[in-house]
């Protein structure tokens, strides 16, 4: 298959999954609790329904507040596309590499933080506070998850980092457990989950991400909406094919292969949903202010696990 | 001084029960520089036509009295200026009576939000409900109502409610915030203004005690049991000892319910829905189990003035016997699953601290109080049968976090369930009910009772006309000393904790709002 149309089914694929996602570990977290609880394909009921709504606006929004959902939503759209899932060798994987899935992410976050202030209420100033709060100690404990792979594997290019991974030149190695250990804490922050954020609650003085979005209606919404679960996917994505990337198919390699790729990119999707539900499960959500120690925590990790690589390459 | 003072007034005839003095406005003003130097706790104020009561309890010898203060030209003086928790009692009572208070401090209205047909609508003439023609004819005037100040540099206000994004009741909370610390909430009540009190007005006894158990829902089974015993002990009549006993036990399930409910409750609002989901389990196994065997889930109106009008046999009996054994074996899992996480002891240690201080300034019932350090629980205080003859142990903890009241909860929780196994054993048999008295009193008279709902002590006054009708009733519920100390415990902490702190207060809105 043509790399071209490789990259084409990857797009088409990361929004078709996406919404199965979050609803596969909602689904989980309520067997957990021993409720029933939704189906594993809700979120894409909630999204039909969000379409069809009306959209309501506040009276003082300006264009940024129409716009936002339609950015961040592509901008996110985009960067989970970039993640090598199924196979590798993508035709974006030349001029995408993990620093620019870092600065689209980025740039999703800062419309969004935009459009909760736009409005002017409260909880959407809150939320933006917060997020921004967040966001700039989980942005550099990311670049730092990004510089401790990349020295490891010698790239930033994803599927090289993948490809590498595989190889026999790889082993074992502290800083990558290290990365492993933060890219996850600044996953559960990024994606707004417990302990940082509960996706789930009512409370508008608890929320982070979704104070930001409470304006937020119809099919901007459903974007929104949207974005979150691509952007969950993608860092799932991101940990497999940087931490498991076994099963995954190389660019050229037949139907066949493609075919192993996605039955084991899948597996790894509902481990990863059964793991975050477990760890949801059992776990409280942090006072807003140990939010930064956390996300500190992973911060020193990442830059912990670059130094001992470097060290050990002088050594 | 002033209990030889109001022991030696003569009592008031009328009264059934506790020592009823009327006092003069000297007598009134000591009483409120008694209750500022601590030496009585005010239970209650609530107002008539004319006059206003306020119940006192002195802490130190048990004493209780019903003090009355005829309102002269309107007026009389205020309990708030000396004593800050009267204060809300009286913005509702010159709400709803034609009555100043001289020296309010705040002179906002409380209850009325400018939207009712008419003001002051209880300032009538007893018995009949019709507000004074000159009350009717105006509707109550357009409430400019200014929060309370804050100075300081980078304050900013967030407004939160009456509409909630969860389903709970209406009540608009006022957060003025530093970045994320809280310097000062500010809670507005009154949403759920039913007219209870008027409601109550002129109705039969029997009709009545309906409209007593839906002022809070959760509670309906503490308020019956305070209408029930109001009436009980103004017509001067027993109900037989198996009533009692089934009450009791009614009340104990009650708040099996409510504390599994709010414990499980709490921790989601700290995100962590597991024992929420464990909790809600045991809670729905009460109800149903209630549902079994008093057949409603909630008892409502299981309680009547005379009695109760469900009886307990053999299975009903194992049912609830069943649901001991049940709660027993499970609940000290989840207890284990509390402590030993340690996300959630984090968030629940330390939070929201209410002083023992501010709670018995308060007089601060039920498991705020008792996490505060307050020991009061109306089973012990003013002990009603049952629990004279098989007491109850009410656990006490000083932290006042929020911890401390999950603590009250758990510990509750364990002891309604001991109480509660001892007392189907010990059930007395005989009749369930008596039928009230049908010989009118010659004059109207009058009782105040205090049981212990789950969320504290629940007061009800009641005076009978000689019609055999209520002509003035009020309840007065826990929530009323407890919502103020909530802006006090959330001072200081942060806004994203105030849901946490709120919801292990959990105060009622539509037993403050009436």
């Amino acid at each position: 298959m043509r790399p071209w149309l490789t990259q084409l089914l990857q797009l088409a694929l990361v929004l078709v999954l996406a919404p199965w996602l979050t609803g596969l570990t909602r689904t989980f977290k309520s067997r957990l609790m021993r409720r029933v609880g939704p189906p594993p394909l809700q979120p894409y009921r909630d999204l039909v329904k969000l379409l069809r709504k009306e959209t309501v606006v506040a009276d003082n929004a300006s264009w940024l507040f129409r716009a936002a959902p339609y950015l961040i939503f592509a901008v996110t759209w985009v960067a989970a596309a970039l993640v090598p899932t199924f196979c590798t060798g993508l035709t974006f994987s030349a001029a995408a590499d993990l620093i620019v899935i870092v600065a689209l992410l980025g740039t999703a976050r800062f419309f969004l933080a935009l459009a909760g202030l736009d409005v002017g209420t409260s909880f959407g100033g809150i939320g933006a506070s917060r997020e921004m709060m967040f966001a700039s100690l989980a942005e550099p404990a990311m670049l730092m998850v990004v510089f401790t792979v990349s020295l490891f594997a010698g790239s930033t290019q994803l599927s090289y980092v993948s490809a590498y991974m595989l190889s026999t030149h790889a082993g074992l190695s502290i800083s990558l457990a290290l990365a492993l250990v933060a890219l996850i804490i600044v996953s559960l922050a990024e994606n707004a989950r417990i302990p940082v954020d509960n996706p789930a609650t009512h409370l508008e003085l608890t929320m982070v991400h979704e104070a930001m979005v409470l304006e937020y209606s119809g099919r901007h919404l459903a974007l929104i909406e949207a974005a979150a679960s691509l952007k969950l996917l993608l860092y799932l994505s991101l940990i497999a094919c940087v931490f498991t990337p076994w099963g995954t198919a190389e660019v050229d390699a037949g139907a066949w292969a493609y075919g192993l790729g996605l039955a084991a990119y899948l597996l790894k999707l509902i481990a990863g949903a059964s793991l975050l539900a477990v760890s949801e499960t059992a776990t409280a959500k942090m006072r807003v202010f140990r939010v930064p120690e956390f996300l500190g925590v992973a911060l020193m990790l990442g830059l912990l696990g670059a130094i001992l690589l470097f060290v050990s390459r002088l050594s | 001084m002033l209990t030889a003072l109001l022991a030696n007034l003569s009592p008031l005839v009328s009264h059934r029960g506790w020592p009823s003095v009327a006092v003069d406005v000297d007598t009134w003003r000591e009483i409120g520089t008694a209750l500022r130097e601590g030496r009585f706790e005010l239970l209650a104020e609530w107002g008539e036509t004319a006059a206003v009561r306020c119940v006192l309890y002195q802490p130190s010898s048990g004493a209780i009295y019903l003090v009355t203060l005829a309102a002269e030209a309107g007026a009389v003086p205020s309990l708030a200026q000396f004593h800050a928790p009267a204060l809300r009692l009286e913005r509702a009572i010159s709400d709803l009576f034609a009555l100043r208070f001289i020296g309010l401090p705040d002179q906002r209205p409380w209850l009325d939000h400018g939207r009712w047909p008419m003001r002051h609508p209880l300032a009538a003439e007893y018995p009949m409900p019709s507000p004074a023609a000159a009350d009717r004819a105006t509707p109550s005037p357009e409430v400019n109502y200014p929060f309370l100040p804050t100075r300081g540099s980078g304050l900013h206000q967030i407004p939160v409610g009456p509409v909630h994004a969860g389903i709970i009741e209406p009540g608009h909370f006022r957060i003025t915030a530093s970045g994320e610390t809280v310097v000062r909430l500010e809670a507005r009540l009154g949403y759920v203004h039913r007219g209870v009190e008027q409601l109550l007005i002129g109705r039969s006894i029997e009709n009545a005690a309906r409209i007593a158990a839906r002022v809070s829902g959760d509670s309906t089974v503490a308020y019956s049991l305070a209408f029930a015993r109001a009436v009980e002990r103004a017509l001067q009549f027993d109900p037989p000892p198996r009533a009692r006993w089934l009450r009791a036990i009614m009340g104990e399930l009650e708040r099996l319910a409510n504390h599994l409910g709010d414990i499980g409750a709490i921790c989601n609002d700290a995100s962590f829905a597991l024992l929420h989901a464990e909790c809600a389990i045991l809670r729905e196994a009460t109800l149903r189990a209630c549902a079994q065997a008093f057949g409603h889930r909630l008892m409502m109106d299981r309680v009547i003035p005379g009695g109760v009008t469900t009886d307990l046999n053999g299975s009903t009996i194992e049912v609830i016997q069943a649901l001991t054994q049940r709660l027993r074996s499970q609940f000290p899992e989840l207890i284990e699953l509390y402590e030993n996480t340690a996300s959630l002891q984090d968030r629940t240690v330390g939070a929201g601290v209410l002083t023992p201080a501010l709670a018995a300034q308060f007089a601060a019932g039920g498991y705020i109080g008792r996490a505060s350090g307050r020991a009061f629980d109306a089973r012990l205080a003013l002990p009603y049968a049952p629990y004279d003859e098989l007491p109850i142990v009410a656990p006490v903890r000083r932290e006042g976090d929020v911890n401390a009241r999950v603590w009250i909860r758990i510990l509750e929780v364990q002891e309604s369930l001991r109480w509660l196994e001892a007392a189907l054993d010990a059930l007395p048999r005989g009749l369930i009910q008596v039928s009230l008295p049908t010989t009118a009193p010659s004059t109207a008279l009058e009782a105040t009772t205090m049981v212990e709902g789950f969320r504290g002590d629940v007061l009800a006054h009641v005076r009978i006309g000689p019609a055999l009708v209520i002509e003035r009733c009020h309840l007065r519920d826990p929530s009323w000393f407890q919502w103020p100390l909530l802006e006090a415990a959330i001072y200081g902490n942060i806004v994203a904790d105030f849901p946490l702190c709120n919801k292990s207060f959990n105060c009622s809105y539509a037993g403050q709002d009436m």
